[in-house]
């Protein structure tokens, strides 16, 4: 008998048997039913059946012809089939089958079939290095439809990203550009976390450090610089360095040029300032594989290539 | 004096079936809109796709399906129980009752309250006045029954009863939560996880057999006979097909959940019935059209029976292809793609509104002391509409539908995928164009019907007159 007193749904082993007999009983009940009604009321060539007897309504009858030959032959083919199916593969609990069939078997199998196939030449761009794959068209090719399927959903089909989002077409990069930064990200993601600092600044602090680190990008909008410029240095220089330059090794982004993961308004970033942000890269290394990694990193490191 | 049938809660049912049927079907025409052209939402909230697919889906099933069903079960259990109509107080709390439901829903619905169960998105205020509706429904039904004159209760009573019973089963089941707040209109689920994703399309999938199927195959039984003239084919065969029918169609739904984390026992069981199911499925449409064997001639001239007739074969055709796509390879190509909605469709315009719209020709004259419609070449030229609007809706689904599930599943000589997702939503654009079209055929055929409805309601010999019970033969 299969560990069905491991699973969660079952609390006692009454309901497995319980599912057993319902589902044969009534597949044999189906049988008995359709037997027991085979040859009643058949009416001979050239006869009519006859109505039943009973009146509704004025003029509603029922005729009472045998069940129709190719339906009840339907019927008992699909009982049979169901039995059939029942003892090939999982389907009354107390018995898996016997072809020891398991959805997570089939996905097993078919990703062996797909590495036997597939695998070899993804291990293959490991003896090459990123710099060289991406220069290689048909690397490229294929990296680029991997970013179409896994990539797309966040980085937009041309990697252009979005709000919250990096592009990564540009040679800006938060957590480093170089084929190492790169492969890191994809491999092992990044939490990124801009910390919320309304409670500690208040919302003309709020105004005068965004109006300071505006400033850094030559902008000019309203608030006290000066002000804005002190409380930068005690609470935002940790992270985004003396010179509002940012660091790769915290994602903290570079403040004095003109990209904005958040938007560049003023109001998007007071808002970063008093509510802080979280971007979050998820994990691919171990469902992708080091090959697969590799040639990803390869196309994406190809992209700042072009800008 | 002599006791008259209780034609009241029918008219007003029946009046709301056609009244809804129009809102229902506009909102399906909007929604579908909105996917060929997603500027359509307008960027407002309660006009999103989101918010109103489910009223969409709401207003056709229980608000004109609904109102359908409880129109045709009132007039049926009386008139084959030649008996007045049980508790009519009841009865008419029912109708109010169940407007009452539609309107909260079509206003919580936009809002954005949702339980976020398919076809049981209203919140649990709403389900307690629905489970009031539904135990009225089942006292004033079987009531009749219970008060009727003739000894054998007539087949399109046993389908009827089963829809009411099943349904409050369903309802209670699936609805079961925890209510944490009035005024927000919030509750948990009784039900977590995987359990909770079954008990759902227990629900959804009987939903579909026993409101969708059951109820409006006891129509079927009562207004195909009458407007054929003909008996009933085979009684052996609705007996048989009937048990049949009640036993297997509550084992279908996990087939709404193959490859998922559902038990791997759970989907082949689901799976094996669901093929069952096939044969007891059509023994209702045997039973339907050969009842109209004989009488073939009839639907040269009677557009009623072409609506019926064309009902019935729809019915066929989606009780075929459902269980075909239960069978876990074909739901692996067809799960997630438009071939659902396609499929759905065939059940809800093909099979469920046009049995509707027959049997409301053939009833709302008798309602209003009329054998006929004001104009039975509309209704003709409404039969048309309604049949090529099905046709372009799931032609066009189909296609789509299958053209999806092919492109997410094609790979390059690397082992990439072909597609990327986008691309298979981008191709999709023109068969959207087509399923709005058809849809607003569908619609337009709606609004033929809401004149004729008028004109005969308001004809200068037109009475509201309730009918005389007459004794029964035997």
């Amino acid at each position: 008998m299969p560990e069905y007193d491991l699973m969660s749904d079952f609390t006692s082993p009454f309901w497995p048997w319980f599912i057993f007999i319902v589902t044969i009983g009534g597949i044999f009940w189906c049988f008995y039913l359709l037997m027991s009604q085979k040859n009643a009321g058949d009416v001979s060539e050239g006869e009519e059946a006859q109505p039943t007897g009973h009146k509704w309504d004025d003029d509603l009858e029922e005729l009472n012809n045998p069940l129709p030959r190719w339906w009840l032959q339907m019927f008992i083919a699909t009982n049979i089939f169901g039995l059939v199916y029942l003892v090939l593969y999982p389907g009354i609990v107390v018995f898996d089958g016997v072809l020891g069939w398991s959805q997570v078997g089939q996905y097993n199998t078919e990703m062996e079939v797909a590495e036997k196939k597939y695998g070899e030449q993804y291990v293959n761009y490991l003896k090459q290095d990123v710099a060289t794959l991406a220069k290689d068209k048909a690397a490229i090719t294929t990296g680029g439809r991997l970013f179409s399927t896994y990539c797309t959903q966040c980085h937009g089909s041309d990697a252009g990203g979005g709000p919250g989002f990096p592009n990564l077409r540009d040679s800006r990069w938060l957590w480093g550009g170089e084929p190492e930064h790169i492969k890191q990200t994809i491999a092992a993601g990044r939490m990124g976390a801009m910390p919320a600092w309304g409670a500690v600044l208040g919302e003309t602090g709020t105004k005068d450090v965004a109006a300071y680190v505006m400033s850094l990008s030559n902008r000019k909008t309203a608030g006290d610089l000066q002000a804005g410029e002190e409380k930068f240095k005690q609470l935002c220089v940790a992270c985004h360095a003396a010179e509002g330059t940012g660091n790769i090794a915290l994602g903290a982004p570079d403040l004095t040029d003109d990209t904005w993961l958040y938007g560049s308004s003023r109001r998007s970033i007071e808002k970063s300032i008093s509510e802080g942000r979280s971007g979050r890269m998820p994990t691919f290394g171990d469902f992708l594989g080091e090959g697969k990694t590799h040639l990803l990193t390869a196309y994406v490191y190809s992209l700042s290539l072009e800008d | 004096m002599q006791e008259t049938y209780n034609y009241k809660v029918v008219r007003q049912f029946s009046i709301m079936t056609v009244v809804w049927g129009i809102v229902g079907m506009l909102v399906g025409v909007i929604i579908a809109s909105q996917l060929a052209w997603p500027a359509l939402n307008f960027d407002v909230p309660w006009l999103t796709f989101s918010r109103l697919r489910p009223l969409h889906t709401n207003a056709v099933i229980f608000a004109f399906g609904g109102s359908a069903l409880f129109a045709t079960s009132y007039y049926i259990v009386q008139r084959t129980c030649h008996a007045k109509l049980f508790a009519p107080a009841l009865a008419a709390f029912t109708f109010w009752g169940w407007q009452l439901v539609i309107v909260l829903a079509a206003v919580t619905l936009p809002l954005g309250y949702t339980t976020s169960k398919e076809y049981a998105e209203l919140e649990w205020p709403i389900d307690i006045l629905i489970t009031l509706v539904w135990v009225s429904y089942a006292i004033v039904f079987f009531g009749t029954i219970v008060k009727r004159k003739v000894k054998h209760i007539y087949v399109a009573n046993w389908f009827l009863g089963s829809f009411i019973l099943t349904v409050a089963v369903l309802h209670l089941g699936n609805s079961a939560a925890l209510p944490v707040s009035l005024m927000g209109m919030k509750s948990y689920s009784a039900y977590a996880g995987v359990q909770d994703a079954m008990v759902q399309w227990w629900y959804g999938h009987n939903a579909v057999g026993f409101f969708l199927t059951a109820g409006f195959l006891g129509m079927m039984y009562y207004f195909m006979p009458k407007a054929a003239g003909r008996p009933v084919y085979s009684y052996r065969l609705s007996v048989v097909h009937f048990w049949a029918l009640a036993f297997t169609y509550i084992w279908a739904g996990p087939h709404h959940l193959m490859y998922t984390a559902l038990p791997d026992w759970t989907q082949s069981l689901g799976m094996v019935m669901s093929l069952i199911l096939l044969a007891p499925s059509w023994g209702g449409m045997i039973n339907g059209i050969m009842t109209l064997s004989g009488a073939w001639d009839k639907l040269r001239t009677d557009p009623i029976l072409k609506f019926l007739v064309v009902a019935i074969s729809f019915y066929g055709m989606s009780t075929f292809e459902g269980p075909m796509m239960a069978i876990k390879t074909v739901n692996a190509l067809s799960h997630y793609t438009d071939w659902t909605i396609g499929h759905v469709h065939a059940g809800a315009l093909g099979w469920v509104a046009m049995i509707s719209i027959g049997s409301m020709y053939f009833l709302i004259p008798r309602l209003f002391g009329k054998t006929e419609m004001y104009s039975v070449r509309l209704i003709e030229t409404h039969f048309w509409m309604s049949t090529l609007g099905v046709v372009l809706y799931i032609a066009s689904m189909w296609i789509s539908g299958v053209m999806q599930g092919l492109m997410w599943r094609a790979t390059n000589s690397d082992g990439t995928l072909t597609y990327s997702f986008i691309e298979s939503v981008a191709a999709m654009h023109p068969f959207y164009v087509t399923r709005t079209i058809g849809g607003l055929i569908f619609l337009s055929g709606m609004f033929l019907m809401a004149y004729n409805v008028w004109k005969t309601a308001t004809a200068a010999d037109a009475r509201a007159v309730d009918a005389i019970i007459p004794e029964p033969a035997h």
